[in-house]
């Protein structure tokens, strides 16, 4: 099962090791890993998607919460929740691809933010699925580059994660 | 009050009420040295290995109720220190660690000594943090006390770069932390509580199961008083052992591996199992997936959620500090004013007293060669039961946790998570710190006792009259034991060629050493050397080479399928 756990904690120097190192050492498993500072700069949030039964995503939490420097954990996953990730994509974009790959970004409501003769870089915003779909949508061989941010996610409606 | 770096790291360490710092110099904590140097409330402890100042923190925590304070230097001394610092982690023992760091502007450039002390112990420490600013390291040491004490125990190391030792700043110790990420559960939830005590009246086959948290908790008179105000059985763990007296007739010895046969039967048949500070290990209940077969109700009190549920699952988790809960449970149980079913109870004791008529403990004596168990045994008589015993690991902690019956908690101190050869003696330097005037008793081995051998100095330089007890059968025992047992009696490696003669050795270091041969001699040899009040004395018995550990549950089998003896083989 795949779940989206979300964490506030505190905005130190080694505290990402530190929940790194718990998921390397446990034996778990980390789909992607997102960390930025919160509105309130001592304080960072963090999305982590992982796979585990159930049980393994129990004790996930658990380890999480015993680590001194987090805060508070939730697994999003358990309730409605809105899950974003974006994507920068440069393509190349010459003849008719040029126009075809236009379109495509207005499909799947992205956006080209840098153009040069032969390229574009587009940017795409959206769930995981969503961005899968968009790489299966154009033609393989048009890809120069990918970066994706990995998930973030929050709760819905009154499901609030803050101290 | 403007000091340096230095002069605050000890004024935390006298505002801690540190008595003894186990540590080594080295170039990066030279001016935390210079400091100890000038004043004599903390008294410094030196070691000869860094790893054994770790364990000789460890053991005086072990065996009081304080926090171990060791110091180390960078690089090499904090690598040293890591087995110590593991071992202390998997037993959850607090110890705060100091550790010197290269200069801040050095840091990164692989300096003299330098390694990432912070990232080495990150995995094995309840908490780190590297120091960089000269104003951080009062509410740092602060902090790592706290970290360490409260909760489920643990080492804390506190990693300080020389130049921020040499820095000054204002001094002030700070009264108390507030720390938004790190608030851990003390009291039990109540409701649980009821149903816990609710689950135990209504029991027909009870059984408690009792791990290191009540000894870590302080728990042990709440523990026996429950215990003995609903008159249940009890097992100790290796790491609980004296949670509850060993000689009281409500214990049944010790689980799991080489837990006793009436142990392990309760704990797989019993239809209500209290666990209480204890985490279903592998050396308790073996495979978890045969451990589940039998239905039973589990009542779990952990302080650290993350234990709960984790090996085996659970019907009523508990969440709390043992003695609070367990000061909760005696309060609802005495408000009820009921007890439980005392005929279900006899019939249950009945069915026990079977298991017990086994004898699993009986081994065959000889006039011939020294048994170990003999001289475990020999060791309780001599010291009437109330030495405090250390242990390597091995078969001869293996005999002592089950042939020495201790009464008392924190008096049994041994590596049980990590399973560390050579904290033996470290640990009964550190207990004889704490305990000045008491019996100190090292069991072991002449391949664990190898492993630390260099701290003979040690107690020489301070005097410590400790009694080493090594049972010496020329082989990595329990190495040996599992060889012969699944690997058709190969000794890969495991006999322990080229001793050296340990009495010489001990009067090398300027001990008394004693060889002992005959099972004649061990009651002497032990009364002679608990006799002399001021000496080390290391007594060698040589024991039975081939004697096994018995009863054994092996690796991944399950509770109740265990080898007996040698003919269950």
């Amino acid at each position: 099962m795949r779940h989206v756990i979300s964490l506030l904690l505190e905005n130190e120097a080694g505290a990402l090791s530190r929940v790194s190192n718990m998921f390397s050492a446990r034996g778990y498993n980390i789909e992607s890993l997102t960390v930025a500072p919160t509105e309130d700069p001592s304080m960072s949030r963090m999305t982590i998607v992982s796979i585990g039964s159930d049980d393994v995503v129990e004790q996930i939490t658990k380890q999480l919460n015993k680590l001194v420097e987090v805060v508070k954990v939730v697994d999003l996953s358990e309730a409605a929740h809105i899950e974003r990730e974006l994507m920068l994509i440069k393509v190349r974009a010459t003849g008719k691809d040029r126009e075809e790959m236009k379109r495509m970004a207005d499909i799947f409501r992205g956006r080209i933010v840098d153009v040069t003769e032969s390229t574009y870089v587009m940017e795409l915003t959206g769930s995981a699925t969503k961005l899968d779909s968009f790489i299966e949508a154009i033609d393989r061989s048009l890809i120069l580059e990918t970066v994706r941010t990995g998930v973030s996610g929050i709760g819905r409606g009154d499901r609030i994660l803050r101290i | 009050m403007v000091l340096t770096g230095a002069e605050i790291v000890i004024r935390c360490l006298q505002e801690e009420k540190v008595e003894y710092l186990f540590g080594y110099p080295g170039g990066a904590v030279l001016h935390i040295y210079d400091e100890l140097f000038k004043q004599e409330k903390v008294r410094h402890v030196l070691v000869r290995h860094e790893q054994a100042a770790v364990h000789a923190a460890d053991a005086y925590a072990r065996s009081t109720e304080k926090v171990g304070c060791a110091l180390v230097t960078s690089g090499p001394g904090v690598t040293n220190a890591v087995t110590g610092i593991a071992t202390a982690y998997m037993d959850s023992i607090p110890v705060v660690i100091i550790s010197g760091q290269v200069p801040t502007g050095a840091i990164g450039q692989d300096a003299f000594q330098e390694v990432d002390s912070v990232g080495i112990t990150r995995p094995c420490v309840k908490h780190n943090m590297l120091i960089k600013d000269v104003r951080d390291i009062a509410a740092a040491i602060k902090k790592a006390f706290h970290i360490a004490a409260t909760g489920r125990p643990g080492p804390v190391l506190v990693d300080i770069p020389k130049d921020v030792t040499a820095q000054k700043c204002d001094f002030s110790y700070p009264k108390s932390v507030a720390m938004r990420s790190y608030n851990p559960v003390i009291k039990g939830h109540t409701g649980q509580i009821k149903k816990a005590v609710q689950l135990m009246l209504d029991a027909k086959r009870p059984m408690v199961y009792a791990g290191g948290g009540v000894i870590l908790s302080d728990a042990a008179d709440r523990l026996t008083k429950l215990v003995k105000a609903l008159g249940f059985p009890i097992t100790n763990t290796l790491m609980g052992l004296g949670g509850f007296p060993g000689t009281d007739p409500q214990s049944l010895g010790m689980p799991g591996m080489h837990g006793t046969y009436e142990a392990n039967m309760s704990m797989q048949y019993c239809d209500v199992l209290i666990a209480v500070g204890a985490r279903f290990d592998d050396r308790v209940i073996g495979d978890p997936a045969h451990f589940a077969q039998v239905a039973r109700k589990i009542i779990h009190i952990d302080i650290d959620p993350s234990s709960i549920s984790k090996r085996v699952k659970v019907d009523v988790p508990i969440v709390g500090n043992v003695g609070d809960v367990l000061d909760e449970m005696i309060r609802q149980l005495e408000a009820t004013g009921e007890r439980p079913d005392a005929e279900a109870l006899g019939t249950w004791w009945k069915q026990i007293d079977e298991w017990r008529a086994r004898d699993c403990m009986k081994y065959k004596n000889s006039d011939e060669i020294i048994k170990p168990q003999f001289v475990i045994q020999k060791l309780w008589e001599v010291t009437k039961g109330d030495a405090f015993v250390t242990s390597d690991v091995g078969q001869h902690q293996m005999w002592a946790a089950q042939y020495y019956k201790f009464d008392k908690p924190r008096r049994w101190l041994n590596s049980g998570g990590l399973g560390t050869m050579g904290v033996g003696m470290p640990y009964a330097m550190g207990c004889q710190f704490a305990h000045p005037g008491s019996p100190v008793a090292c069991v072991t081995g002449e391949a664990s006792i190898q492993m630390c051998i260099q701290e003979l100095s040690t107690c020489k330089q301070y005097r410590l009259p400790i009694k080493i007890v090594n049972l010496n059968n020329r082989y990595l025992g329990m190495v040996r034991q599992w060889q012969e047992f699944f690997h058709g009696n190969r000794y890969s490696e495991s006999y322990m060629d080229s001793l050296p003669n340990f009495a010489k050795l001990a009067e090398a270091y300027g001990h008394v050493g004693l060889e002992i041969d005959k099972p004649g001699d061990v009651e002497g040899a032990l009364r002679e050397a608990f006799k002399r009040k001021t000496d080390l004395v290391f007594l060698d018995f040589k024991i039975d080479q081939t004697e096994n550990v018995y009863p054994m549950v092996q690796g991944g089998k399950g509770l109740t399928e265990m080898i007996l003896s040698s003919e269950d083989l």
